[in-house]
């Protein structure tokens, strides 16, 4: 490696105004929210809500939540994916927990497909906020995918956390999905 | 899969859990992370180029006026984005938001007592260009208290997002000044191990000052780069 990577710092307090201004309600376009998919867009459409949650088990209200995930089909809308996503779906979500009087992150999108037959289908995630230092990733798969049984990644989580990385149906078309900084329900986070 | 990412720098990161800045023990993630091999699901990541930028975004001294000019020092950040490996990259959206002059956030959140500037918002985009060079003009941002501990305040500070990539290059980070007094008592700074924090301030440009405008300052980043010889999947 010919260079030292730069180090990350926190997000803060005040990411809304220049990583989710819509969201917020200030005036500068956002590049992208948690509408992640407008109602063309092919596939199962479906809502993807949780809270987040620090060591005390109080709610995070100034979270900041990023998706990245394949279309319905599993593919990405990137060039390292040879098969070409669907135009019209981008793939990227944004959501800050401080808008909603629940706290929630919500995106509205599609359930994305299988992208290969070791893994079964899921949402990338980044989460991060103020009391933060550098971003975490973590995965989440749904209950209701009998794939998740021969999943490699799952695989390699230990099997009493394995719930932590599973949205669950609540009706509709949505899923819930709370994350835990700590805890014994600790959200495993992957070093990628 | 043909293409995989170096590994993150972790002597040079700083630490989940870092006590002087009181907001991580709760937050910070207390077990440790599970490596995943690298997949399509890792090695690609959202695609934002020039088309996500347009005006002035990447002019924050204009971006947020109503009726005249904002208050403060005239700046250039200008810098140049690298993987690892030493390759520019080129095409590459940059996320920036700050303070004003004063010191305060448009943030609703934010308390303290320094006055908003009417014609300054603070935040702002680019995307570097064939040579992965991008190009800021904005206010020096105003030091600003935070409650972590008594008499805490930030050193001056510009906000910087980037995706890079992939989603493995995904960077959130704070550009700092030369020679603030402040940064050798702020934990946030001081929570990056002593050997990478040079790389968080920006250097003094008399080549990117503008004569008679603005004071230039140079902050090149450096993503994680693209690993010279495939990995065995
Ligand atoms: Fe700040």
């Amino acid at each position: 490696m010919a260079l030292r990577q730069t180090p990350s710092q926190t997000v803060g307090p005040y990411f809304a105004y220049g990583l989710t201004p819509e969201q917020y309600g200030y005036d500068l376009a956002s590049i992208a929210g948690g509408d992640m998919a407008p109602p063309d867009v092919e596939g199962q459409h479906i809502r993807v809500e949780g809270r987040v949650f620090d060591g005390n088990n109080a709610v995070i209200p100034d979270a900041l939540i990023e998706i990245w995930q394949a279309d319905s089909l599993g593919r990405y809308a990137h060039p390292s994916d040879p098969r070409g996503s669907n135009a019209t779906f981008k793939g990227f979500g944004r959501c800050g927990t401080g808008t909603d009087k629940q706290s929630r992150f919500i995106f509205d999108t599609v359930k994305p497909g299988a992208i290969d037959t070791e893994q079964a289908p899921h949402l990338n995630v980044i989460v991060t906020m103020r009391g933060m230092l550098l971003h975490a990733y973590t995965r989440i798969y749904f209950a209701d995918e009998p794939a998740n049984a021969t999943d490699k990644v799952l695989g390699l989580v230990p099997a009493d956390r394995r719930h932590t990385l599973i949205a669950q149906p609540i009706g509709g078309n949505a899923y819930r999905f709370d994350i835990h900084m700590q805890g014994p329900d600790e959200t495993v986070f992957f070093d990628i | 899969m043909n293409e995989t990412f170096n590994p993150r720098d972790w002597a040079g990161q700083p630490a989940y859990i870092a006590p002087d800045y009181k907001s991580t023990p709760l937050r910070g993630p207390t077990k440790p992370l599970i490596p995943l091999p690298q997949s399509l699901s890792e090695i690609t990541g959202p695609v934002y180029g020039h088309e996500s930028v347009t005006g002035d975004d990447a002019d924050l001294t204009r971006n947020g006026r109503r009726n005249g000019e904002p208050l403060g020092e005239r700046i250039i950040v200008t810098g140049r984005v690298f993987g690892d490996d030493g390759r520019p990259l080129p095409n590459t959206l940059l996320e920036i938001w700050q303070a004003n002059a004063g010191g305060r956030y448009v943030h609703k959140s934010d308390q303290h007592d320094a006055p908003l500037d009417p014609n300054f918002l603070g935040g702002g985009r680019c995307v570097t260009d064939a040579n992965g060079v991008y190009r800021f003009l904005t206010i020096k941002p105003g030091a600003y208290p935070w409650g972590n501990h008594h008499n805490a305040w930030r050193p001056n500070h510009i906000h910087f997002s980037l995706f890079g990539p992939s989603l493995m290059t995904r960077l959130v980070t704070q550009m700092y000044f030369p020679g603030d007094p402040l940064l050798a008592l702020d934990p946030i700074f001081l929570a990056t191990p002593a050997e990478t924090r040079h790389l968080l301030i920006a250097d003094f440009s008399l080549d990117a000052t503008e004569s008679g405008y603005a004071l230039g300052y140079k902050f090149d980043i450096v993503l994680r780069g693209r690993h010279a010889t495939p990995m065995e999947a």
